[in-house]
């Protein structure tokens, strides 16, 4: 099955702690290609980094084999975590388990397919602007995207800092809310990381997973029109059947306006570009990495090493960041970029004043078929328009299956206040409950 | 601020020429196929940012504070550790390409 849909780019075990328990002892735990394991080469889905072996494991890591999880395997992505569908990988597409015609969503294809195919009980991805709630949706998985700076990213290979945040993909709500457990916390590797004990209104002693218990009586979901337009007919049926069985047991819905979110995919583009035009700087081919057999000067070496090394999706990222923050552009894309950012964070703001969880289709569209995308960059852009609008305003949200339409999975993303992963847990696991 | 990337028309236009200079600033090489099919594809990718216009002047308030440690040695990579993954070593550091 493995080798069928290509979810694993290396497998190779990192033993789990014998002796612990809780829920997460003997577990199996796929761990996203750009999350780095000590002796276990970690390559980014990258010709860059194919021979890259990490002298240390990311935080996240130890954290899991610490609480007896056991690591069967480094999972298949889009190259650096650029794409939505993990056929910009260079060790080739992943297939979705469900329909191995189709894509398994990335970034984090990989991670959700293993869990989808039975590969692994848990898997770790990063979602930069939806890598995790995505393939979540296409997979029929659930994905748990977190509040920035609740999970360390000591050890994940940057690609856009000020967005990403390492989270967990499991087969059940309470399941992906167990790992969050395991992960979550300050680490002094990682400054971004928060102490919750300083936080105000969070809760350091939560169990994510003990608040997986379907019980969203009293509770109100905001319904964004934004979100629904535009999307597939089928997606948006299936998620708004799954968003009245809320109100049956017992959920208040309003409908909401966030206005902000129109501009939210071009907004997160432009800043996830400049950051990563600026964090791939660092593959030079000197320290580690693919290096090109150049004897040019430094310049053109350098040039040549990166021609080699990134793919297309890749190139297209590194040049359109360093266009938006070349002199005479910087004003016309990064700043108003930045303006949409600090606009989404407060049209969240003010929707979290009336309502405790914001509920939305995952993806507006059903997966895709292999390839269907590839040639097209500004259509796969345009997937995301519904999970970048939580990157940027930096909130928790997770991705949990809604049903079938035509025999695919569609998934029904909830959003919640900053800290706020208890509310969106519980609201997921009365959807899981249907 | 320049607006010399919008045409007559408001649309973003991206010649060859200027997918090379910022391959340049970037250090990376492009085929010229490449180039071209850059060309074309940022059209439309910067004609969709144009969007961006539209979002007003925003109050960006964060809250964010300085995280800060004790300066005390911490063990760290050994100097083999820190060489190991690269293509070329010379006793006991990184080798380059020539400066010039």
């Amino acid at each position: 099955m493995a080798a069928d849909i290509n979810a694993f780019v290396t497998e190779a075990t990192i033993e789990g702690d014998a002796d612990a328990d809780g829920p997460l002892a003997d577990a199996t735990v796929a761990v996203k290609d750009n999350i780095s394991t000590e002796g276990i080469r970690t390559t980014c889905g990258s010709e860059m980094l194919a021979d890259y072996v990490p002298p240390y494991s990311a935080t996240v890591v130890d954290r899991l084999t610490e609480a007896g999880a056991t690591v069967v395997g480094k999972t298949n992505m889009d190259e650096f975590g650029m794409g939505t569908t993990t056929e910009t990988s260079a060790f080739g597409p992943t297939r979705n388990p469900v329909d191995t015609d189709r894509v398994p969503g990335g970034s984090s294809g990989g991670s959700a397919a293993a869990v989808a195919a039975g590969e692994a009980d848990v898997a770790l991805g990063s979602d930069t602007g939806g890598s995790v709630r995505c393939p979540a949706a296409f997979c029929g998985v659930v994905g748990i995207k977190p509040t920035y700076g609740l999970v360390s990213r000591y050890g994940l290979i940057a690609y856009a800092n000020s967005l990403e945040q390492i989270g967990p993909i499991a087969g059940t709500v309470e399941e992906a809310a167990a790992a969050l457990d395991v992960i979550a916390g300050d680490d002094p590797h990682d400054g971004t990381t928060r102490d919750l004990s300083e936080v105000t209104g969070a809760d350091p002693s939560a169990s994510y997973a003990a608040a997986a218990d379907g019980d969203v009586d009293g509770m109100t979901v905001g319904v964004p029109t934004e979100l629904f337009e535009g999307a597939d007919e089928r997606v948006v049926e299936t998620v708004e059947a799954a968003i009245a069985d809320l109100e049956a047991r017992g959920a208040e819905t309003t409908e909401i306006s966030l206005p902000s979110v129109e501009h939210a995919v071009q907004a997160y583009y432009v800043i996830a570009m400049a950051e990563a035009s600026s964090n791939l700087a660092r593959f030079d081919g000197v320290r580690y990495g693919h290096r090109g057999e150049s004897d040019g000067n430094w310049n053109e070496s350098f040039a040549e090493t990166r021609e080699e090394g990134f793919g297309a999706e890749v190139k297209r990222r590194i040049l359109l960041g360093t266009y938006a923050l070349s002199a005479g552009y910087h004003d016309k894309y990064y700043e108003k970029a930045q303006d949409a950012r600090a606009w989404v964070r407060q049209d969240f703001e003010a929707a979290f004043e009336d309502v405790d969880v914001i509920a939305s289709p995952t993806m507006p569209v059903l997966p895709f078929e292999l390839g269907e995308s590839l040639d097209d960059p500004l259509r796969m852009y345009l997937a995301d328009a519904n999970t970048t609008p939580a990157n940027l305003a930096n909130l928790p949200a997770i991705s949990v299956p809604a049903g079938e339409a035509d025999g695919l999975p569609v998934g029904l993303q909830l959003v919640g206040p900053k800290f706020g992963e208890e509310t969106i847990v519980r609201a997921a696991s009365a959807v899981e409950e249907r | 601020m320049s607006d010399t990337a919008a045409s007559d028309d408001g649309a973003a236009a991206v010649d060859a020429e200027e997918v090379r200079h910022v391959a340049d600033l970037a250090r990376v090489r492009l085929a010229d196929d490449e180039v071209d099919e850059f060309a074309a594809q940022f059209g439309d990718i910067l004609e969709y940012f144009e969007a961006l216009d539209e979002v007003p002047e925003t109050e960006r308030e964060e809250e964010l504070v300085n995280v800060m440690r004790p300066d005390e040695i911490e063990e760290g990579l050994s100097q083999e550790e820190a060489l190991a993954n690269a293509e070329e070593t010379e006793d006991g550091f990184f080798v380059g390409p020539k400066v010039s």
